[in-house]
């Protein structure tokens, strides 16, 4: 089932726009009611909630993966980036092949998709691994495999699903400084779920709420640090007020 | 520490490339050990047989000799090795092609996969001995009734495993593939297809055997045309030629076990590099 979506209501610079958006599943599980949110180019947006809450169906939404049941979503699906939890790489192609996947789907001259391949590969930092199978590669290296795959598409919105969340603590610093330098060089528009709160704050324009099942949105913090962040951000005092303000905020719907 | 270090490090090396080369070795060793025991037991059976009974089991080297070595046997014994070893490739084939394509048919569709799935399992049920009879009567005593016992014997395992295969895709794979919009086609060759290959050739493997099985079977049964190990088991019964039934024996078993060590050879050389069955 692909569905396509509308795109009035796509305003002049909004990359994303959920208005009065619902989704019930076919079983009855009421997922997501009334959402109301919006992301322009140059946003990045995280997204933190109780578990189950609904936050894996936004992002399948926003994908159109899924299609409402009421409400609208707007995006412009052809230049659009998803990396799930797992890296889900094919794992009988290589590295160099399985960065090349989206670009070989989309029918790109093989001499065109070998010069991206190579390039972003290098910008992953993964160019000495082009010829290993996933197999051998370490859960950090796997993550960095998949966000090299989407990003050969040059994504103008990109959802991230929870993709650091598997990964030891110094790994996901590293690729959360990784992901930001790509943010700040790309200027895509971003909405990344997560349960950590230190890095929705620590990567975000923006840090929205949601409540638990059926999810809505119930609060928004605005981040004020300017970009480039460097690392140290997240020991300052204004760091630790705003992550309180976040979690003070998610507690109140775990509660 | 120093000294201690540079021990050890020669230690480390060392078992690696040992643990090779015996990893093999070991591997040849336990069969082969096992296969003299049986030799042995086979022997003193042999020989605390009356002489009146030992016909009956004769010693291994006189099976070799006798059974297999002597000229007027392998001259009659090895063409119809030959043969055999063709009819069982010949049905294998023929039940590759055709259980591969009723698979990726029951992939495709779903209500054919519930509608034919029951008679597939329905179809092994059946003990083929018994509708061999009915295959005489349309087919006659024919090479291709021995060919269609060999497919109906050996087809189940390929659709079965390959359609298991073709199902078990990752979710999140037919989401990415999904998300940019790919044709079934697409799918179908760039994801279930190689997702499928061990569940596959693992059905190539249990359906190499189950070949050899049907192909001896059929020749038993149907007794015409040019003779096969089938036949020739029988023929040696009848004519109390128990060196060459045993002689005919082992090349029956060497031949299943020729196409069985074939498939784990093919499966550990295409799947090693990313399945964890052929790691190592
Ligand atoms: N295909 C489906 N059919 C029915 N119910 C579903 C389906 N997918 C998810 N759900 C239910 O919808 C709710 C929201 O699921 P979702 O995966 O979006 O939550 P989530 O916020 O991503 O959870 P987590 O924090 O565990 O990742 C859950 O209660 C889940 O059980
Ligand atoms: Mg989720």
């Amino acid at each position: 089932m692909v569905h396509t979506l509308s795109r009035r209501d796509l305003g002049e610079k909004d990359a994303l726009a959920f208005s009065g958006v619902a989704l019930t599943y076919p079983d009855g599980t009421a997922a997501l009611d009334e959402v109301e949110l919006s992301v322009k180019r140059g946003e990045f947006v995280s997204i933190v909630g109780p578990s189950g809450c609904g936050k894996s169906t936004l992002l399948k939404l926003a994908s159109g993966l899924v299609a409402p049941t009421a409400g609208v979503v707007s995006v412009d699906r052809d230049r659009l980036g998803y990396v799930f939890q797992d890296a889900t790489l094919l794992p009988w192609r290589k590295v160099k092949d399985n960065v090349g996947l989206l670009l070989e789907l989309h029918k790109v001259p093989k001499a065109q998709r070998e010069a991206r391949v190579r390039e972003t590969l290098e910008l992953v930092g993964l160019d000495a691994f082009s010829e290993h199978h996933p197999r051998r590669l370490s859960g950090g290296m796997k993550m960095r495999v998949s966000l090299a795959r989407s990003l050969t598409m040059d994504p103008s919105i990109f959802l991230f699903d929870e993709p650091f969340g598997a990964l030891d603590e110094i790994t996901r610093e590293r690729l959360n400084e990784e992901l930001l330098s790509l943010f700040i060089d790309r200027g895509f528009a971003g909405v990344f779920v997560t349960h950590s709160i230190y890095e929705a704050v620590y990567l975000s324009t923006r840090v929205v709420v949601m409540s638990a099942r059926p999810g809505r949105i119930v609060a928004e913090f605005d981040i004020p640090f300017p970009y480039p962040r460097g690392p140290e951000v997240r020991f300052s005092a204004e760091f630790a007020q705003i992550a309180g303000k976040v979690s003070y905020a998610l507690r109140g719907q775990i509660a | 520490m120093t000294q201690l270090q540079s021990p050890q490090r020669a230690g480390e090396a060392t078992p690696a490339v040992a643990s090779r080369n015996s990893g093999r070795g070991r591997s040849i060793l336990p069969p082969a050990l096992l296969f003299c025991g049986i030799l042995a037991v086979w022997e003193a059976i042999s020989a605390s047989l009356s002489p009146g009974r030992k016909y009956l089991l004769p010693s291994p080297q006189s099976v070799l000799v006798h059974g297999l070595l002597a000229h007027d046997a392998y001259s009659q014994i090895l063409p119809s090795f030959v043969r055999t070893a063709l009819l069982s490739l010949g049905g294998f084939l023929v039940a590759i092609v055709f259980g591969m394509i009723v698979a990726a048919v029951m992939y495709r569709f779903r209500w054919f996969e519930r509608a034919a799935f029951p008679y597939l399992v329905a179809l092994q049920a059946v003990p083929v001995l018994a509708i061999a009879p009915l295959m005489a009567v349309v087919f006659g005593y024919s090479d291709m009734a021995k060919g269609l016992i060999v497919v109906l014997i050996a087809f189940f395992p390929i659709p079965a495993n390959f359609l298991l295969g073709l199902r078990s895709v990752d979710a999140g794979l037919v989401d990415l593939f999904r998300l940019h919009r790919t044709g079934w086609w697409t799918r179908f060759f760039k994801l279930a297809l190689p997702n499928s290959l061990p569940q596959l050739l693992t059905g190539f493997r249990i359906s190499a055997g189950l070949a050899v099985i049907g192909a001896i079977v059929g020749e038993e049964f149907f007794q015409a045309g040019v003779p096969g190990l089938g036949m020739r088991l029988l023929q040696y019964l009848d004519q109390v030629e128990y060196n060459r039934l045993y002689g005919a024996l082992i090349l029956s078993s060497l031949l299943g076990i020729g196409f069985y060590s074939f498939f784990t050879w093919l499966s550990h050389r295409l799947l090693r590099s990313w399945h964890e069955s052929a790691a190592g």
